[in-house]
């Protein structure tokens, strides 16, 4: 079985964006990035199931610039066999990277897509969905446990009131929620070895995508800062600002 | 201009998110449909009814919407997405699952989780971590769009007389299935709609000494929360998580016991009215954004507050 893993390298999580002055964005020159942290869970995943002997061949793919590969350097040295790079500097929506993603998988044809839930910068949780839209292909979202079981797999999700389990037909795509594993930390040898795996490039006109943004933009604002309170001094004075203060209890 | 809006529920009951998703739809402007999908789901489409301002209810009423599986529930919204301009759901489990779908079937942006309408097409969401919010512009025929419960007040649910009209299944992909679901009982009210909050975290040390959170919650009539930290140590389950990926919840009161308040957490409850913070370290974060702290013992502090209420 060939798993391919679309990974997206954002503003790493512990960095408080700022948001820029003229509106137009976040503030992302000199600013760590890191690849998804939701991603890095997928590859995880991906890795356990070929040490399992389930998966035979992994296939990490990103869309961004060119600084993308470091992010896929990074994949290869947790356990990837292979990169692709779909590069470009333009702003690619959750839409056009399902797209994306829906060109290189028939391209690459695996059986099972990962990928995060949700990119912590734009937050949108789409990708997963729309990339199964478009294939046709059942989804299991929001994953914290995924079990491969014949012709088809079994996702444990993450939902409202607890956690559900589905059987989705493979071929199938699952993203993954925080609690499906705990990414490793590549190790040194790893990290050299990845250093000499494949990265292919290619340009989104290649696979005869059109990216441009269905969504625009048109300011990008911080919210109110909330205002640092007081701190009482005991349970008593805590209980008398709640009631005769805040008012919020009886 | 029609907003088809898909009902929230688990057969029985409507779920309040369904109610904020509602009021969203009524800013957008024009007239309102909800669509009730499920199997024995009548309650839901009486109730849906109910609501003022609502013209129409569907309902789909078959075995393959039992579970509202994204596959065959799709199917159904595009099926019938032909007269509408807006389709809305709440940002649950739900809404997060299938509407991204519906917008890809129908190639047209989704538009995730917003917090306000500007107009029509312009909408606001929050962004990395709710830190900066988007002003966003659709240029699709269609708006899908998700709506963040905590930051729209809940339409009312009586007083409307809309007609209920059946409307049949659209084929069943067939590729996935229902096997088994393991919910949360609680006789506390939902998180995301509770009035009061109080929410655990790391400090607390274990799932033994929620106990202690849970009795205040009681004496509150309060939900149960958690950070990310209480959920991935194992002391309570998923469905307990507050935060950026997990719930968003606003109430008039949110009690943060041993939370530090990382960002990720923050995001899911910075909105709250009133913010108050027990944790032993002066320093913690969470302290900039508490309305009232406390810094000392959470082991003594929340059992003489459960006792003093």
């Amino acid at each position: 079985m060939k798993i391919l893993v679309a990974i997206k390298r954002v503003v790493d999580f512990n960095v408080k964006v700022r948001v820029k002055a003229d509106k137009t964005g976040v503030e992302l020159s000199n600013v760590k990035m890191s690849m998804n942290p939701f991603d890095e869970i997928a590859v995880e995943e991906a890795v356990r199931l070929k040490e399992a002997g389930k998966a035979t061949e992994i296939v990490i793919v990103s869309i961004g610039p060119q600084a993308a590969q470091e992010t896929i350097r990074t994949a290869l040295a947790m356990g990837g066999d292979r990169g692709i790079l779909v590069q470009t500097d333009a702003e690619v929506q959750p839409l056009a990277v399902a797209k994306v993603l829906k060109a290189v998988v028939e391209k690459e044809s695996p059986n099972l897509i990962v990928l995060g839930k949700q990119a912590i910068d734009d937050d949108s949780n789409q990708v997963g969905q729309m990339l199964a839209a478009l294939l046709g292909w059942p989804q299991g979202t929001f994953a914290s446990k995924v079990a491969l079981e014949g012709e088809g797999v079994a996702v444990t999700r993450e939902v409202d009131g607890g956690l559900e389990t589905i059987n989705l037909k493979l071929p199938a795509v699952v993203t993954t929620d925080l609690r499906l594993n705990e990414p490793r930390y590549a190790s040194l040898p790893n990290i050299m070895k990845a250093k000499k795996k494949t990265i292919d490039t290619l340009a989104p006109d290649a696979l005869g995508v059109d990216v441009a943004p269905r969504l625009t933009t048109l300011k990008v604002e911080e919210p109110a800062k909330r205002q640092g309170g007081v701190k009482v001094a005991d349970v008593a004075a805590l209980v008398d600002k709640l009631k005769n203060e805040a008012k919020v209890i009886g | 201009m029609t907003s088809l809006v898909l009902a929230d529920h688990d057969n029985a009951s409507l779920k309040a998110s369904t109610l904020s998703a509602v009021t969203a739809a009524q800013q957008m402007g024009g007239d309102i449909h909800i669509l009730v999908a499920g199997q024995g789901c009548g309650a839901v489409a009486q109730a849906a009814a109910k609501i003022p301002g609502v013209a129409k209810v569907l309902v789909a009423d078959a075995a393959q919407y039992a579970n509202a599986l994204a596959e065959p529930l799709a199917a159904l919204i595009v099926s019938l997405a032909g007269p509408y301009s807006h389709l809305v759901a709440s940002a649950t489990s739900a809404g997060k699952n299938v509407m991204p779908r519906v917008a890809a079937l129908l190639d047209v942006a989704q538009i995730s989780d917003i917090s306000a309408v500007v107009s029509a097409d312009t909408f606001v969401r929050p962004i990395y971590a709710g830190n900066a919010l988007a002003t966003v512009q659709s240029k699709d025929a269609k708006k899908v769009v998700t709506v963040r419960g905590s930051t729209f007040d809940k339409a009312k649910t009586d007083g409307g007389s809309a007609a209920i009209e059946n409307v049949s299944p659209a084929a069943d992909p067939g590729v996935s299935r229902f096997v088994s679901q393991a919910l949360s009982k609680s006789e506390r009210p939902e998180l995301t709609s509770a009035r009061i909050v109080v929410s655990g975290g790391r400090g607390m040390g274990s799932g033994e000494n929620f106990k202690i959170i849970e009795a205040l919650a009681d004496k509150l009539g309060a939900g149960v929360g958690a950070s990310r930290a209480a959920v991935d140590a194992g002391f309570v389950p998923n469905d307990y998580q507050v935060g950026q990926t997990g719930k968003i919840v606003a109430p008039e009161l949110y009690i943060a016991v041993g939370i530090s308040g990382a960002i990720q957490h923050l995001a899911g409850m910075k909105d709250s009215k009133v913010i108050v913070a027990i944790n032993k370290d002066p320093e913690a974060p969470i302290f900039q954004v508490a309305d009232y702290g406390l810094v000392g013992d959470l082991f003594q502090i929340v059992p003489e507050l459960t006792k003093s209420l």
